[in-house]
């Protein structure tokens, strides 16, 4: 019932929209942002959040409230059971956040098909906030996809001159790695299912099927090496298109820079990070010998995504699509961080999604309220806007900072952790938790982070403190009413965001203690797996010499 | 087998074929009140008729002594051929306008049939559903023939009947000759599964066929080829592959509720017929049919038959895939997506009675809805006074028409499968079917396939909402009649209603698939529940 509300206010707030006059639109989407906003904040005071997580019993994840669920198809036994854990909850306070702001960024940029827009954004938070919520499969794959449509129609109303191909192909990308990653959900179900006695509950005695943490239970025990490198394919396929990791990444930068302002910030913000939630609440957890055999692997795309995006931006003269490209770059840290298998990169990778939400949501908020004054996104045809705008260089230098992790500002905490947790994975101080990356991942990545700087410095320095280069007033458009620096709203926009970065960048540890449980449950069967891969690698003959021995004694038994 | 418990189960059957003689002769009627009427009075019998269903289905006695494979599917099956019936009714439906008669008795306008309240249209629409009805009764081939032959035969006429013009005329040519080679295909095959087992009745094939199975030489290669050429045929009633290349022709020329008939009656017809004829191989989904004196449990299709279903599963969703990609016509898209989801729906039929069927048969409830959605919406907007023909005639939809707009887009994407819309359940029993019957390339390859078939309809979707408005699409407004406009908001909003009910419409789907294990399997989880836990709380 709590979490429900967290959906049911932007529904609320959806169709209240869409019966009021549309000269209301917009307060009435600032209004349900900020209900949102509230009611995430009181939800997460209410969470037992900073004085112990719930894990006993049959709630090991941690999730809560815990509560009956609601039986929505019986028949199948589907049951609606809504609940967080700390880093769930953290995601929904994210996207509680930028509920408002986004709302506060469209004032003015939007000027056709109003109602619609903010309609759309409601429904974009309903469902983003429902993935992070979902406690069951069913629940948890209809909120992946109903997080498309808002998404598609952002981009292919609302957005620039390619917006149609740009819609489609995101669409299209992404529905089609949902698809196959449904087909995994299905594998696993049923075969969940067939452990204990079939998938309705009428012939297997009750057991919801669809719950994803008794899934979890069942598919790292019981699944074969063979079937858990399939279902591994098959997640990774749906979440790593939306993460996005290299190969897969191409309707990125094409939706991003096509998307109105706040269509950019949802996607860089909330979108990006469901793909990486679904692999901390899905991949890891589910397959971990699937997961310890293909980690280099996902490691290795998500590095080559580093250096080649860095790349790719380096060389860019766009400014949305910079920041685009450089989200790829960033999330393949997130990714590193998680696929370190040990806690402390899963905390810098699980803080990675946080930060990164709010530095590129940020950067591109500073660049929507450029356009809008000058509609110009070309790197080359602006410049030194310091004199004329310091409170938006301010912003975009401080944004800027937290997006290359200067110390002290958020993204360095989780930057630090995902390269430190990659460092120590293979080596002997890895209190605890082996893995299967090595200095050498952290090594290469950390090369991506130094071109990270160089192609974010490079921008800022051109733009903001470059030779003074203001392109022609296109009177006639929508500038005319906005003052040369930003005014209060954008204000208020950007310094929430700002004030966040320094308190996780000044003092991670309450985020980082709260983090940890839920990191070292998702690694729960890691320090076994990962020691009993290595085992079977180093050397094999301790295995054969193991075999005979055990023969013996099992026959001294009989 | 007796004739009266036969007739039990027939008499909504019944009532729908008094149902078309009494509309056909009111259609005929001088005084303008009863002409108009017509399509009430057909709603009436409708209703009635799937009101009698439940009545007569929920009577043990005629479903023990009914003598058929599956004695409850016409219940489920009865209900769904009904209320869809209604919803064409709706669409098909005209008014009575004594200027117009007189005009076009006096030469000065055109005839347009769609606007006048035709009585032989109506008539022949109840005796295609009578068809349909009466293929759930076949006790034996020359009844499923038969039967068939009804669903088919008057649509041929419809199509020919439903407009004005000479593509309607060649589009009922076209139909009718695929459809008689179709049937000479399942005459054929009917003829060969007689050869093989000498009897025409399912029950006695089945038990002929339990029986050679068991032998050493298995069941005769004339059975299978029999088979395989009866389900050829009925191939081209769900336009599957290799069958399915009239389907675009006919559904482009036919009038657009028309074509919505088409979409969706002949493939219940088809998918029925297909359960029944594959139930004489033995998975009717009993116990009792395990091979009397021997321990081989007869479960499944035999190989050839499988591999052929399974091979034209994959054609016909692969191939009326790549040919919607191709196409502008929006019927031709609907003709071609309408090939893909009978692939999908193969995929209940290879899977089998455990969960197949009954996935199939929710299934199409799905689909109709969805077709039924998307027809209300075409049929009642016109271009200058000529039917929507291509999809770019709906640009700028949200501007003049926001909620049909909306019901495109709801119908798009109830059939791409996005969830919560009553097609990704669909979609989900299917997949779910599939993969706990094994067939998990099969399944991979329908998932590949949906995520195609998302490109056309995400344009079947976005064009209404998202694009603006041409020329030739402002010239787009409401259609005469509100009719098919209602059915088009009824149905759309009940895509994202019905899900709510996804429970009991399963549940009777899969009780008209279990007459046999209808009472005692229930006690027997009942027992077997605490069982179970028990066992698990030890493990």
């Amino acid at each position: 019932m709590l979490a429900g509300f967290l959906i049911a206010i932007p529904i609320l707030a959806a169709i209240l929209i869409a019966i009021a006059p549309s000269r209301m639109a917009r307060w009435l989407g600032l209004l349900g942002g900020l209900a949102t906003l509230g009611w995430g904040i009181v939800f997460a005071c209410m969470y037992p959040f900073w004085s112990e997580i719930p894990t006993e019993g049959a709630n090991l994840a941690g999730y809560w409230p815990v509560e009956q669920g609601w039986a929505i198809i019986p028949l199948v036994g589907l049951e609606l059971q809504l609940g967080v854990n700390s880093v769930s909850l953290l995601l929904v306070l994210l996207t509680c956040l930028f509920a408002p702001l986004v709302v506060l960024a469209s004032f003015t940029a939007i000027t056709e098909r109003v109602k619609e827009f903010y309609i759309w954004l409601m429904i974009m938070n309903a469902a983003v906030i429902g993935v992070f919520i979902a406690r069951d499969i069913i629940t948890f794959y209809t909120a992946f996809e109903v997080s498309l449509i808002p998404a598609f129609f952002l981009v292919a109303i609302y957005g620039g001159p390619d917006r149609r191909e740009a819609s489609f192909k995101f669409f299209i990308y992404t529905l089609f790695g949902s698809i196959v990653m449904l087909a995994g959900f299905v594998y696993l179900v049923m075969s969940f299912a067939d452990s204990v006695g079939g998938w309705l509950p009428s012939t297997n005695g009750g057991v919801n099927v669809w719950d994803i943490d008794a899934l979890t239970t069942y598919a790292r025990e019981f699944l074969s090496p063979t079937e858990q490198g399939w279902v591994l394919l098959a997640l990774m396929l749906g979440f790593a298109v939306k993460v996005p990791l290299w190969p897969l990444h191409t309707w990125l930068p094409l939706a991003h820079n096509q998307a109105p302002t706040a269509g950019s910030v949802n996607f860089a913000a909330v979108i990006l990070k469901l793909g990486a939630y679904g692999v901390f609440r899905f991949v890891i957890p589910m397959v971990p010998e699937a997961v310890v055999e293909f980690a280099p692997y996902i490691a290795g795309l998500a590095i080559i995504g580093i250096i080649y995006t860095s790349l790719v931006c380096w060389a860019q003269t766009d400014m949305k699509k910079l920041i685009a490209y450089s989200s790829i770059a960033h999330m393949g840290f997130c990714m590193i961080g998680l696929f370190a298998l040990n806690p402390i990169g899963a905390q810098g990778g699980i803080l990675y999604m946080i930060t990164h939400g709010l530095s590129s949501g940020a950067l591109f908020l500073c660049i929507g309220m450029m356009y809008e004054r000058h509609h110009v996104k070309e790197i080359e045809r602006i410049g030194g806007l310091m004199k004329s705008m310091p409170v938006w260089s301010f912003f975009v230098l401080l944004f800027t900072f937290v997006s290359v992790g200067l110390p002290g500002l958020a993204g360095f905490v989780s930057e630090f952790l995902c390269l430190l947790g990659t460092f120590v994975a293979s080596s002997e101080n890895n209190g605890g938790y082996p893995g299967v990356l090595g200095p050498w991942y952290g090594i290469v990545a950390g090369v991506g982070l130094i071109l990270g700087s160089i192609y974010m410095l490079y921008l800022v320095g051109k733009v903001v403190f470059g030779e003074e280069n203001i392109p022609e007033q296109d009177h006639g458009t929508a500038a005319h009413h906005l003052p040369t620096d930003l005014n209060l709203r954008e204000i208020m926009t950007l310094a929430p965001i700002a004030v966040i970065c320094f308190f996780i960048g000044l003092y991670p540890a309450p985020l980082l203690e709260a983090i940890e449980p839920a990191a070292e449950h998702m690694l729960t069967a890691y320090p076994e797996t990962v020691a009993a891969a290595n085992r079977a690698d180093a050397n094999t003959t301790p295995l054969l010499l193991d075999a005979p021995s055990t023969l013996m004694s099992s026959t001294q038994q009989d | 087998m007796e004739m009266v418990e036969k007739l039990t189960l027939i008499t909504p059957d019944i009532l729908l074929f008094i149902g078309a003689v009494v509309v056909a002769v009111v259609g005929l009627s001088g005084s303008r009140t009863l002409r108009g009427a017509v399509p009430l009075i057909t709603g009436l019998f409708l209703i009635g008729s799937v009101v009698l269903t439940q009545f007569v289905y929920a009577d043990p006695e005629a479903l023990e002594k009914s003598g058929l494979l599956f004695p409850k599917i016409g219940g489920y099956v009865k209900s769904l051929t009904g209320i869809v019936g209604l919803g064409l009714v709706a669409l098909g439906t005209g008014t009575v306008d004594r200027a117009y008669e007189r005009a076009v008795a006096s030469g000065s306008t055109p005839f347009d049939p769609l606007r006048v309240v035709r009585g032989e249209y109506h008539a022949f629409l109840l005796l295609s559903l009578v068809g349909v009805m009466l293929i759930c009764n076949a006790t034996d081939l020359i009844w499923l023939f038969l039967a068939l032959e009804l669903s088919v035969l008057p649509t041929y006429v419809m199509v020919a009947l439903s407009r004005n013009n000479r593509k309607a005329n060649e589009s009922a040519i076209k139909y009718f000759f695929l459809g008689a080679m179709s049937t000479a295909l399942f005459l054929y095959g009917f003829a060969l599964l007689y050869g093989a087992t000498g009897t025409l009745s399912f029950l006695e094939m089945r038990d002929v066929l339990t029986a050679q199975s068991a032998t050493e030489a298995g069941i005769p290669t004339f059975a299978v080829i029999g088979m395989g050429l009866a389900l050829l045929g009925i191939f081209f009633k769900i336009s599957a592959v290799p069958m399915h290349v009239y389907a675009p022709d006919v559904y482009e020329g036919a009038s657009n509720p028309m074509t919505g008939f088409l979409s969706i009656v002949p493939k219940i017809a088809g998918f029925v017929a297909i359960i029944i004829l594959c139930g004489t191989f033995g998975w009717s989904g009993r116990e009792e049919l395990t091979a009397a004196g021997t321990t081989m449990v007869q479960e499944g299709l035999p190989a050839p038959i499988s591999a052929m279903l399974w091979m034209v599963a994959v054609l016909t969703m692969t191939l009326g895939n790549i040919g919607a990609l191709l196409q502008k016509s929006i019927k031709r898209l609907i003709a071609y997506s309408g090939i893909t989801h009978s692939g999908y729906m193969l995929i209940g039929i290879v899977a089998g009675t455990e969960n197949g069927t009954d996935a199939l048969l929710f299934y199409l409830a799905a689909y109709s809805l969805g077709n039924l959605a998307l027809f209300g919406v075409l049929t009642g907007l016109t271009r200058a006074g000529q039917d929507i023909e291509s999809i770019d005639d709906l640009a700028g939809l949200w501007r003049t028409k926001p909620r049909l707009a909306g019901m495109v887009a709801l119908a798009a994407g109830s059939f791409v499968g996005m969830p919560p819309l009553i097609g990704f359940w669909g979609k989900l029993m299917i997949f779910i079917a599939g993969v706990e019957s094994g067939h998990i390339v099969l399944v991979c390859i329908a998932a590949v396939n949906s995520a195609i078939s998302s490109w056309y309809y995400l344009h079947l979707a976005g064009v209404p909402i998202v694009r603006m408005s041409t020329p030739r699409s402002e010239a787009v407004t409401d259609g005469p009649r509100m009719a098919p406009r209602m059915v088009g908001i009824i149905c759309g909003v009940g895509l994202l209603i019905v899900p709510i009910f996804t429970s009991p419409l399963y549940q009777f789907a899969r009780t008209s698939m279990r007459y046999g294990e209808l009472e005692e399997p229930s006690k027997e989880t009942s027992s077997l529940a605490p069982r179970e836990e028990d066992s698990e709380a030890h493990g």
